[in-house]
């Protein structure tokens, strides 16, 4: 009997051991969204920085909805330090208290980043547009405007769009006549909102939808859609590496910034910090677009991007020529969830 | 089941003695259920283990997770004072400045709390366009500077709107009905009755009916396809047979989600199903299979087909051959031998792997999700939405609620029709 106690005892003590041990090992877990951008995260941030310092990252790849991080958040469990979202999201994040305030302090000076880059509980990571792409060889008629997906008189097929309200809503509208300056004044609107799922109805039926990134490049390839939104890095991707023939539409594109964040309760929230700041310095947060074709979003980090890459960031010079619009943080903060319910509803019937 | 022997032998005997005694409510048929009480009772002990890790690691998750559909206490604790002051509000018009300055008191409260954005969410459920007002509201006490805030509380029209205090009333109950109704297309109306939602509101019944009728679409797919295989595997010789379950069991063994990303490739626009449509010329041009009804019913009817194939070839084995050789001796017609002898034998079985296929049907989430275009998504898709993308456990529990009654209510339908013991499973 008291040798199982002792046993017993020395079990527990090797087993508590061990937690410490676990807990003060230097690993930092991070949740992003996978495909061609997690492999460039991979390539420009996580293996420098783990060089830098000697911590371990480990990876994990999600579709971007905040679900998973909050049943983590709500069960007292969270094994992810870092988490990457996206604008219509972060705030949602922030006010349901999934996501930490993050102390800047902490992590770099906060006027050093783009306009609505730097929000209370998510930092900008890199800026990309949300475009239009198609594939020249099948589309004998070349689109001029991301708009053209709803003339489906000039451009008859399927064509894919995002299975998310953020976006097709704006480019709604802009098809319907709003000047980029009032979208979402006008979508503020219950008539506004009504007004863009009426444009959108105009062509559901021609709709394919998709939700992750690697899909619309997918959908070109195999011929499913005559053409498809996406965001940009993802198609000069395929370009680049697949060697695939599409052409990108800059004309109305709507800017963004990819997120990063710490969800409430992490673990290692200080070795987090140190790779916030690590990938915030101007010439860490330029590297990326050396392997895909996302812009940085410090303001000093211009001078630092590979002269290469330049050219195809959604923020070089020639693709802001045309109209663009940039998403609005704050709007899809505050409208975010009952557009997302309106848009499901939409979508359902 | 060895240990119950010794009693299943002496329980006939004793039955007839019990019946011999009738009505006669004697010392022996007391005895009789005392010592079948405790047969019970060992034999539960015996199962006692399993029950107890059924219970634990099944039974109250679900328990739990469903009874966010009708308690959601959210309203309720995030709002402790107003609760009080409409404790004797007769629900007409407004309520005093008591309850206004109360909410406030509770808003400013829940800021401090960490819980302002669960009782906007809450109260946004139940009445769209409430969550920026509640933020708002609380955002403007917190920067009050002096301003009283009753004063706020008025300023702010949505507090004085109709139709917002009768919610917040209804809201400080923790035991709702709001998401089962919801769940059903219906709500509540400012009279306390019960009335359908809006048409552009109403979404769930018209899923439940869809995923329904792809259930029963493919059930009966499945059946078509199956039943001429089984009877086929039943009646070759014994190495054949084997070759061809083998190869019928194929698909179990590679994962769902491969299964449905092979259909993607086989059903795309220059897929092999349009290729050979083309070349057989039953198509003149490539059909859009992806992201269609058809294309999700012709996999999910693959991918369930061993479910429906399996319990009928287990019936159909037990049948000699011999019978419809004599019921064609004694002169009947092929097919009258076949509805009247054979039907009736395989029909326990067919009635088990349709029911199988079509209570699992109810269930699929990935082949809609990767197939089905956005008016083919089942109803699991609307709980995984609710669960992933809008947070809205409350909403996924009452959907999961209702599909599960769905689905408890046919099994027992179909359990009344041919009694449990003639279902024969594998």
């Amino acid at each position: 009997m008291k040798i199982a106690k002792t046993r017993m005892l020395a079990l527990a003590a090797a087993t508590a051991l061990l937690s410490i041990s676990h807990a003060f090992a230097d690993e930092l877990s991070i949740m992003a969204s996978g495909g061609a951008w997690q492999d460039a995260q991979r390539k420009a941030w996580f293996e420098p920085f783990s060089k830098e310092t000697g911590a371990k990252i480990l990876e994990q790849e999600y579709l971007g909805d905040l679900g998973k991080v909050k049943a983590m958040v709500d069960t007292g469990n969270v094994p992810i330090d870092l988490v990457t979202v996206e604008t219509a999201t972060v705030l949602q994040g922030c006010d349901a208290g999934i996501l930490e305030r993050l102390d800047y302090s902490k992590i770099g000076p906060r006027d050093k980043f783009i306009e609505g880059s730097a929000l209370d509980c998510g930092v900008g990571l890199d800026a990309y547009g949300d475009i239009l792409a198609y594939d020249p060889t099948v589309l004998k008629e070349a689109p001029t405007s991301v708009l053209d997906l709803f003339d489906t008189k000039k451009f008859p097929g399927k064509r894919a769009m995002r299975k998310f309200p953020a976006q097709n809503l704006e480019w709604a509208l802009m098809a319907d006549g709003v000047a980029p300056a009032d979208v979402y004044k006008v979508l503020a609107t219950p008539e506004g909102v009504d007004r863009a799922f009426k444009k959108l109805d105009t062509i559901k039926k021609d709709i394919v939808w998709w939700d992750a990134g690697a899909q619309p490049a997918q959908l070109l390839a195999s011929q499913e859609v005559v053409m498809t939104t996406a965001w940009n890095g993802r198609i000069q991707n395929a370009i680049d590496t697949d060697k695939k023939p599409f052409k990108v539409v800059w004309n109305n594109q709507i800017l963004e910034y990819d997120m990063i964040a710490i969800p409430k309760g992490a673990k290692n929230p200080e070795l987090a910090y140190k790779y916030l700041a690590y990938i915030s310095k101007p010439e860490n947060n330029a590297k990326l677009a050396s392997y895909i074709t996302y812009g940085p979003v410090r303001t000093d980090a211009a001078s630092f991007v590979a002269a290469d890459a330049l050219p195809k960031l959604p923020n070089a010079p020639d693709h802001l020529a045309g109209a663009y619009l940039v998403a609005d943080t704050e709007f899809w903060g505050d409208y975010g969830e009952d557009l997302v319910k309106r848009f499901n509803a939409w979508l359902a019937q | 089941m060895s240990a119950l022997q010794p009693s299943e032998l002496d329980r006939p005997a004793l039955a007839r003695g019990r019946s011999a005694a009738g009505a006669d409510p004697g010392t022996a048929s007391a005895a009789l259920r005392r010592a079948e009480f405790g047969d019970r009772l060992r034999t539960l002990a015996l199962a006692a283990p399993l029950l107890l890790l059924l219970a634990l690691s099944f039974g109250i998750p679900i328990v739990l997770l469903l009874s966010r559909a009708v308690y959601d206490p959210t309203i309720a604790d995030a709002l402790p004072r107003t609760s009080q002051a409409l404790a004797g509000w007769n629900g007409q018009g407004l309520p005093g400045d008591a309850a206004f300055t109360a909410l406030a008191a509770d808003l400013s409260d829940s800021q401090a709390k960490g819980t302002a954005y669960e009782l906007a969410k809450a109260l946004n459920a139940r009445l769209p366009g409430a969550r920026s007002q509640v933020l708002k509201t609380v955002r403007q006490l917190e920067g009050a500077g002096g301003k009283p805030p009753l004063d706020i509380m008025k300023s702010v029209p949505f507090w004085s709107a109709p139709g917002t205090w009768p919610t917040i009333a209804s809201g400080t109950h923790a035991i709702t009905s709001f998401y089962l109704l919801s769940a059903l297309d219906l709500r509540w109306n400012a009279d306390g009755g019960i009335e359908r939602v809006p048409p552009e509101q109403a979404i769930f019944l018209q899923v439940f009916a869809r995923t329904f009728f792809v259930a029963a679409a493919v059930t009966l797919a499945t059946l078509l396809l199956g039943f001429p295989l089984a009877y086929l595997i039943a009646s070759v010789p014994k190495g054949l047979a084997a070759i061809l379950i083998v190869a019928v069991l194929l698909p179990f063994w590679t994962s769902i989600l491969v299964r449905t990303a092979a259909w993607t490739v086989l059903l795309q626009k220059f897929g092999l199903v349009n290729d050979l449509l083309l070349w057989l010329g039953i198509a003149d041009e490539r059909l859009d299979l992806m992201y269609s009804r058809i294309g999700l019913i012709i996999a999910m009817t693959h991918i369930q087909l061993p479910f429906t194939l399996l319990p009928i070839y287990s019936v159909m084995r037990t049948i000699a051959p011999s019978q419809m050789k004599a019921a064609y001796s004694l002169g009947a017609k092929p097919f009258t031998a076949f509805r009247r002898v054979y039907l009736p034998q395989v029909f326990p079985g067919v009635m088990a792997g349709c029911l199988l296929t079509f209570i699992l049907c109810l269930g699929y989430y990935i082949t809609p999700a990767l197939i089905g275009g956005a008016s083919d998504q089942l109803i699991s898709n609307f709980i995984a939405n609710y669960v992933n993308v809008e947070l809205n456990w409350e909403m996924a529990a009452a959907l999961s609620f209702i599909l599960l009654v769905f689905t408890l209510g046919l099994f027992g339908i179909f359990a009344r029709i041919l009694g449990l013991d003639r279902l024969k499973m594998v």
